[in-house]
């Protein structure tokens, strides 16, 4: 492909049809949402310097063995892991990993908590973490009633009960093994990644969040005046960054901080 | 048949305290998740030496320093061209 | 201005230093560290497996248990005769919470008839026992008030039943119509283990819908014996626990916990409160953002100054 200097926003003639292509609209936004070092940036704010940070990624890494082991179950069908050393061997690591997941997922919600981590506008990643967690639990169970040995067998059938109350049993049969193993292998996982995908996105785009300004937050004020210094720091102010790399493509404006 | 270091098998001690009743493992993993709570917060992260020369060159005015998450420019110079030329 | 999701603060965005973090590093590292773990802990203590029960092993084990539940599935008077939807019309296990009755408002969507499921049917596929069929044909001929006598008289007489080694029961004197030798046929076809595929396969051939068998196991006594044995119980907090000494799903302790107290406890419509009180506490969860109080805490309780005190520090300084 030939480099420019600088390249039309359409590499189609006819270029006032390309201004409303869908593709080139979609593309235009993502990159001007997530610019590549947005998405993948090499450095991180220097108040990024504590073991609890790790706790996300490493809920990632636990959900990636989850997955990969999960792969390698599906290989051979649901009742694989009972007749061989290798497949018990996998369903181990199965389980040992979704133990892993809920162990970091919940450290790390305790650490974001604490920082709360949904201010400056992050509510959205506040919100997509805590129903990745929630719709986590229903994909274990899933897991749980798909094992086809005792524990299934009594999980599905005391599961069934709330399930019925709430009505849910019409259509979501805990006792129903294929329904379940369908929804576990493939349902709950798409909608766990893409939670999951829509959360570490909006982390990258809203960058972590920096911590508290200690002088409003000793005086006890919520919502009170932004700190003297835009950075926060007791000392020279940096100039502004440019309006284009501000989140959300614009500079946040004190009317913003008003009306929310 | 792959065996275990440990044979989790026997029926599980439980802690019993009023209505709460609740198995060792199960406590056991709570508890853990207290304790490396904890630990993440009390133990000092690697690489506090690189984030003080940071914000030491920051202070002194360097925009470059230390890796930013806007220092490095497009090969094209604007995201959206950026974008076009891959 | 344009809608937005923010919660009240004046968060600013952070203008100030930023030091060389590689991310991707990171995630190769915790990928390596997750898989380890994982496969350490698989060595030290693999993962459980115990045998599912099978209606075979429930019959030879349990039989008066396992004829008590079957004649109840042919009076009608079963857990799952008697449930309601999304089994059937019943009453006994339906559930509502004060004008909210979604359970009946979904209605019946599994339809079972019980006596014909678990009785009738089975029985029907036994080849070449004119004596059965007989037996069936003056069941269903008899009033329901007399069928009602016979099975209820059955019922009690099997507490008071002898087994013998070859599987016949024999039971005191006693009214029993057709029941006995509808029943003993049932057994044994239980027991040779056809049973189990008759109640999967009934509809079509292939199959992956267990909830017949799995219903008639759970009115009977086999699974919640075992289940006890295992600390797996309601009462027992069971819903947070795995089989042996496992840890199971911790993450459900609040849900569990609801079941211990009143008035969930007592209540005919627990599952449908608890239930109830879980999506309260969820949506709160997932809103803490815009909940004055609950999004303040951090604040009044600052553990994140412990979190971030080499900045704050640096700050000072």
């Amino acid at each position: 492909m030939s480099v420019a200097a600088t390249p039309p926003k359409s590499s189609t003639p006819g270029g006032a049809g390309g201004q409303r292509s869908w593709t080139i609209r979609t593309r235009e936004a993502g990159v001007a949402a997530l610019p590549p070092e947005k998405l993948l940036p090499d450095g991180q704010p220097t108040y990024v310097g504590s073991w609890i940070y790790v706790f996300g990624v490493a809920t990632l890494a636990a959900l990636m063995v989850i997955v990969g082991s999960g792969m390698i179950l599906s290989l051979k069908g649901p009742a694989w892991w009972h007749y061989t050393g290798v497949g018990r061997f996998f369903n181990s690591i199965h389980l040992w990993a979704v133990e892993l997941f809920f162990f970091t997922t919940v450290v790390h919600l305790w650490g974001k908590y604490w920082m709360a981590a949904w201010r400056g506008g992050r509510a959205r990643v506040w919100i997509t973490g805590a129903v990745t967690f929630l719709i986590a639990i229903p994909a274990a169970l899933t897991g749980y009633v798909s094992q086809q040995n005792f524990d299934a067998q009594w999980i599905s059938t005391q599961a069934k009960d709330a399930m019925n109350a709430t009505g849910a049993g019409a259509f979501f049969n805990v006792t129903n093994f294929g329904q379940m193993y369908s929804w576990h292998i493939l349902l709950f996982p798409i909608a766990v990644v893409a939670l999951v995908c829509a959360h570490v996105l909006l982390v990258r785009r809203h960058g972590v969040v920096p911590p508290m300004d200690l002088a409003t937050e000793l005086a006890g004020v919520v919502g009170a005046s932004p700190p003297t210094h835009p950075d926060g720091h007791a000392i020279a102010t940096r100039p502004a960054a440019p309006a284009a790399e501000a989140p959300l493509g614009r500079p946040m404006s004190q009317e913003d901080e008003v009306a929310s | 048949m792959l065996g275990a270091v440990f044979n989790l098998n026997d029926p599980a001690h439980v802690v019993h305290w009023h209505f709460f009743e609740m198995s060792v493992s199960n406590l056991v993993v709570i508890c853990l998740m207290l304790v490396v709570f904890a630990l993440a917060i009390l133990l000092p992260f690697p690489g506090a030496t690189r984030r003080q020369a940071a914000r030491t060159l920051h202070d002194e005015g360097g925009a470059m320093a230390g890796g930013t998450l806007k220092g490095k420019p497009h090969r094209g110079g604007q995201a959206g061209e950026g974008a076009m030329q891959r | 201005m344009s809608f937005s999701l923010r919660s009240k603060d004046r968060t600013p965005e952070w203008k100030g230093s930023y030091a060389h973090y590689d991310l991707v590093k990171e995630l190769c590292i915790a990928l390596g560290a997750m898989t380890l773990l994982a496969v350490v802990l698989t060595i030290l203590f693999s993962s459980p497996d115990e045998k599912p029960s099978t209606i075979a092993q429930w019959s030879r084990s349990m039989p008066a248990d396992f004829l008590t539940t079957a004649t109840s599935e042919l009076d009608g008077t079963s857990g799952t005769a008697e449930y309601g939807p999304p089994y059937n019309n019943g009453t006994g296990s339906v559930q509502h919470a004060a004008f909210l009755k979604p359970q009946e408002w979904l209605g019946v969507s599994h339809p079972i008839d019980s006596a014909k499921a678990y009785v009738i049917e089975p029985l029907d596929t036994i080849p070449n026992d004119p004596g059965v069929q007989r037996a069936i044909a003056t069941y269903n001929a008899a009033p329901a008030k007399q069928q009602l006598a016979w099975s209820e008289a059955y019922s009690k007489a099997l507490e008071k039943a002898t087994f013998a080694a070859d599987g016949s029961v024999k039971l005191p004197a006693g009214a029993y119509g057709p029941v006995p030798a509808m029943m003993s046929s049932l057994l044994a076809l239980a027991q040779s283990g056809g049973l189990e595929g008759t109640l999967v396969s009934s509809s079509q051939f292939f199959q992956t819908d267990y909830t017949k068998p799995l219903l008639f196991m759970a009115d009977g006594k086999l699974l919640e014996e075992r289940a006890e044995k295992l600390h797996l119980l309601g009462e027992q907090w069971g819903m947070m626990n795995e089989t042996g000494s496992y840890p199971g799903q911790s993450w459900l302790w609040l849900y569990t916990f609801w079941y211990q107290v009143e008035p969930f406890k007592s209540s005919t419509n627990a599952d449908l409160l608890v239930v109830l009180a879980m999506t309260v506490l969820s949506l709160a969860f997932v809103l803490i953002p815009f909940i004055p109080g609950l999004r303040d805490i951090p604040r009044w309780i600052p553990v994140q100054r412990l979190i971030w005190r080499e900045h704050y520090r640096a700050q000072r300084t």
